[in-house]
C-alpha cells in the first residue's frame, strides 16, 4: 500500500460544539431506512398489545367528538357557525389531534431514549421525524373517517360547502407536522434540564386546545381580540381546514400568513436547540 | 506506513461535577433571583457558601486531556488502562455519542461501534427485526442488510431462535448476535468495548478471529479490554491511558508490559505519589499510603487472623490539623467501612501542626476481614472537616483465610466482613 497523507476527504470531523444551525440534512435522508423502522415498529406496537388493536384510532377521535357535540353544544349551546355540531367537532379534533400527538411524543425523545442515546450515534433527529410520520399514519385514518360523515351529512342535506382552498390541505398537514415537530423538540430540549416541564405539557396540551378555535368557531371571538388567536399558529390552520371542507366564513389570509411565520419560528427554536442539546445531553442527564 | 483514517487532535473532555442546575425550572429562577439581589443562593448546599467563588478546576472532571494519535487503515489498535482511566470516554466520543469539549477528530469511513451489549436492540422485536434495526442504526440501507442476513445469522449460531423476541434470548445469545451484527455490516472502522467478556471462550476465540479477518481486509479496529491475552493476541499496537493521557504508544507487547509494569507497584502493597500527581488539598498533600502485615513487611496480601498497619505519609503546610478517613470497599465498590483518624489519643489531637512531614498509622486487627479482595481509599480533611479530598482505590490487597477460626468448619464465611465474636454456652437445667 502506498502512503497517503491527505488532508483532504475526512468523511466525518466530530468537534466541540459548532455552529447554531448544526442539523445535517443529508445525513437524515441516509438514515432513511431507520426511519421507516421506527415508524413501523411504533405503529404495530401502538396496536399489538391492545385488545381493540387498530380500532383505537378510529374510536378516539369517534367519542370525543361525541362527548363534545353533547357538553358545547347541547348544553353550552356554543355556536358551530351553523354547521352540523357533530362534523364540526369531528374536523377539529382530527387536526388538532394529530398535532398534540405529534408535541406531546417528540417531547420525550432524550428521556425516553435516553439508554439506547447512550451507547450508539445516529441521527437523534430521526425520532422526532418518524413520531411525526407515525402519527401521520394515524392521521390520515381519522381523516378518512371525517370523509365518510362529511359525504353522509352532504347526502343528507346539511348545507356544506367544500371548495377550492382544499388545495391548500397538504401544505396545512405539513405545516402543521412542522409545529407539533417543533414544538414537541424545543420542549423535549428543555426537559432534558428541567423535569418539571414534562409534567406541565399534558396540562398545557390541554389550554392550547382551549386557546385554539376547536370546539367554538373564531367567529365568535370579538374582532379586537382576534390578533391575539391569530398568534396562536393553530388557528389558523384549523379554521382553514374547516373552511376548506365545510365552507364557513372565510380566513382572512394575513391569519395563515402569521401562522407560518410562527411555525417557522418554532421549528427553528427547536431546532437549533435541538442540535445544541444532542450532542451534550448525556453528560447531564 | 497506509492512509491515516482516524486523526485526533487534541482531544480533551471534561464533565462538570456536582450540580449544574437544580432540575426544576422554579428553583434556577429562584437561584437566579437570589443572585441578582446579591443574596445567598436559598438552593446552594451547606458549607459552600463561605467557600466564595467556586473554585473552577475543582468542580470539573477532566476525562482526557488533550490527546492525539492517528490510527491507519487496517491497524488494530488496543487501548489499555485502569478503570476510569478515559478509555471509555474515548470511545464514546469517537462513536459520536457524547460531544469533546475541546480537540477535533477526522474521521474517513462508516465507523460501527459496539460500546455495550445489544446496543439498540429492542427486547420486544425478534432477532430478525433487530438486525434490521441495528444494521439501520448502524447507518446501513436494507439491502445490504439483507445481502449479509444470512451470514449473520450463521455466525452468531442463533439458529431457530432468530423469530424470538430477544428479551427471551441469554445473555450469551445477546452478545453473539450484537457482535455478528456490528462485524457483518462491513463498517471500515470497528469500535469495540470489552463487551466479548460475556461470551463463551469458544465464541470469544471466534470473535478474536473475525476481528483478525476483519483488519485482513484492510478495516480498522479499535478494541478496549482488560484481558491483556485478547489484546496481545490481536493487536499490533497498544495505547494506555492513564488519568486521560496518553502514557505509552507503541507496539503491543512493549505497553502491556509497561502497563503491567506499573500495576505491580500496587501489588506491592505501596501507592507511591511524587509532585503535581500528589493527592491533596492546599494544606496537606500525601507522599504514600502504605499496607504492612504484622512482621512490618510491606504487603498486599494479609492473613485476615492477623493484625495489619496502613500507613499515610503526608505533608503538611503549618497551623492546620489534619484528619483522615480510611475507607474500606469491595469489588463491587460497596462502602464496608470507614475509620476517622480522630480516635487518635496522641499529643496531636485537637492541636495544629507544624509544618513538615507527619506519618499517621491505622491499625487493622485481626480477625476482623473476611476471604476476599478490599479497596483502600483515603480521605483528608483539615480543621473542623473541611477541605476535604479523596483518594480512590490507593491500594488494594487480599485478605487470605488460614483457617484457623474455622477448625473443622469446612466452608466459606457469607458476607463482606468476617469478624471473630464473642461465644459463650451454658446450660440451663440440670
Amino acid at each position: 500500500m502506498k502512503s497517503i497523507e491527505t488532508d483532504s476527504n475526512w468523511t466525518m470531523e466530530i468537534s466541540s460544539r459548532s455552529g447554531w444551525f448544526d442539523i445535517d440534512l443529508s445525513e437524515l435522508w441516509r438514515y432513511r431506512d431507520l426511519i421507516v423502522l421506527f415508524v413501523r415498529r411504533d405503529f404495530v406496537a401502538n396496536y399489538k398489545q391492545s385488545v381493540l388493536g387498530p380500532l383505537w384510532f378510529l374510536l378516539q377521535p369517534l367519542l370525543t367528538t361525541i362527548v363534545f357535540t353533547i357538553i358545547f353544544s347541547y348544553i353550552a349551546n356554543i355556536s358551530t357557525d351553523g354547521l352540523p355540531p357533530f362534523l364540526f367537532y369531528i374536523s377539529g379534533i382530527v387536526t388538532w389531534t394529530y398535532f398534540a400527538n405529534c408535541m406531546t411524543q417528540t417531547s420525550n425523545t432524550f428521556i425516553n431514549n435516553a439508554a439506547i442515546f447512550g451507547k450508539v450515534y445516529f441521527p437523534r433527529l430521526v425520532l422526532p421525524v418518524s413520531v411525526a410520520i407515525t402519527n401521520f399514519l394515524a392521521f390520515a385514518i381519522q381523516f378518512c373517517l371525517f370523509l365518510i360523515f362529511l359525504v353522509y351529512y352532504y347526502l343528507n342535506g346539511s348545507i356544506i360547502k367544500p371548495n377550492i382552498w382544499i388545495l391548500l390541505i397538504p401544505f396545512l398537514l405539513i405545516q402543521m407536522a412542522a409545529l407539533g415537530l417543533g414544538t414537541g423538540i424545543l420542549i423535549s430540549s428543555l426537559t432534558t434540564k428541567y423535569r418539571d416541564l414534562a409534567f406541565a405539557l399534558g396540562f398545557g396540551v390541554q389550554l392550547w386546545m382551549y386557546a385554539t378555535p376547536v370546539v367554538y368557531p373564531l367567529s365568535q371571538i370579538p374582532l379586537k381580540w382576534q390578533w391575539v388567536f391569530a398568534l396562536n399558529p393553530m388557528t389558523a390552520i384549523i379554521e382553514t381546514f374547516r373552511y376548506a371542507f365545510l365552507g364557513t366564513d372565510a380566513i382572512q389570509p394575513w391569519f395563515l400568513g402569521v401562522s407560518l411565520i410562527m411555525t417557522i419560528l418554532i421549528l427553528t427554536l427547536g431546532i437549533v436547540l435541538f442540535s445544541r442539546v444532542e450532542k451534550t445531553f448525556m453528560d447531564t442527564i | 506506513m497506509s492512509e491515516v483514517v482516524i486523526r485526533i487532535e487534541n482531544l480533551s473532555k471534561e464533565y462538570r461535577l456536582g450540580t449544574i442546575s437544580h432540575g426544576t425550572l422554579y428553583q434556577d429562577l429562584q437561584s437566579g433571583w437570589a443572585k441578582f439581589l446579591g443574596k445567598e443562593d436559598p438552593n446552594a448546599k451547606i458549607g459552600s457558601i463561605n467557600r466564595g467563588q467556586l473554585n473552577s478546576t475543582n468542580d470539573r472532571f477532566c476525562a482526557l486531556k488533550d490527546i492525539s494519535f492517528d490510527v491507519c487503515q487496517g491497524e488494530i489498535v488496543g487501548i489499555i488502562g485502569r478503570n476510569g482511566a478515559g478509555k471509555s470516554t474515548l470511545l464514546k466520543i469517537i462513536s459520536r455519542v457524547t460531544a469533546p469539549t475541546k480537540g477535533t477528530i477526522k474521521v474517513k469511513g462508516r465507523i460501527a461501534s459496539l460500546l455495550e451489549v445489544g446496543t439498540g436492540f429492542h427486547p420486544e422485536l425478534t432477532g430478525r427485526e433487530n438486525i434490521f434495526l441495528n444494521g439501520a442504526i448502524l447507518g446501513m440501507h436494507k439491502r445490504e442488510i439483507e445481502q449479509k442476513f444470512d451470514e449473520i445469522v450463521k455466525f452468531s449460531e442463533i439458529g431457530t431462535f432468530i423469530d424470538t423476541p430477544v428479551k427471551r434470548y441469554s445473555s450469551g445469545m445477546y452478545v453473539r448476535l450484537a457482535f455478528a451484527v456490528a462485524a457483518y455490516l462491513e463498517p471500515e472502522i470497528l469500535v469495540v468495548d470489552e463487551v466479548l467478556a460475556v461470551g463463551d471462550a469458544a465464541f470469544q476465540k471466534k470473535c478474536l478471529g473475525k476481528m483478525g479477518t476483519i483488519a485482513k481486509e484492510g478495516r480498522t479496529i479499535l478494541f478496549v479490554s482488560h484481558n491483556m491475552g485478547a489484546i496481545q493476541s490481536i493487536c499490533q499496537r497498544g495505547i494506555w491511558i492513564n488519568d486521560g493521557s496518553i502514557i505509552e504508544d507503541g507496539e503491543i507487547s512493549h505497553v502491556v508490559n509497561q502497563y503491567l509494569q506499573e500495576g505491580a507497584d500496587k501489588i506491592t502493597g505501596k501507592k507511591n505519589w511524587t509532585g503535581l500527581q500528589r493527592p491533596g488539598n492546599n494544606w496537606i498533600k500525601l507522599h504514600s499510603v502504605t499496607l504492612k502485615d504484622s512482621k512490618g513487611n510491606i504487603t498486599s496480601q494479609i492473613n485476615i487472623s492477623e493484625d495489619a498497619v496502613f500507613e499515610i505519609e503526608y505533608e503538611v503546610k503549618e497551623g492546620v490539623r489534619a484528619q483522615f478517613s480510611l475507607v474500606l470497599s469491595d469489588v463491587n465498590g460497596f462502602c464496608i467501612f470507614g475509620s476517622l483518624s480522630n480516635t487518635e489519643e496522641n499529643v496531636y489531637h485537637g492541636k495544629t501542626l507544624h509544618a513538615g512531614n507527619y506519618l499517621s498509622k491505622c491499625y487493622l486487627y485481626g480477625n476482623l476481614l473476611n476471604n476476599r479482595r478490599y479497596y483502600v481509599s483515603i480521605i483528608g480533611m483539615t480543621d473542623y472537616w473541611l477541605d476535604g479530598f479523596c483518594a480512590d482505590h490507593v491500594l488494594s490487597f487480599d485478605a487470605m483465610d488460614d483457617a484457623k477460626l474455622k477448625r473443622d468448619y469446612p466452608g466459606e464465611y457469607g458476607g463482606v466482613i468476617r469478624p471473630k465474636l464473642v461465644w459463650e454456652t451454658e446450660r440451663l437445667t440440670q
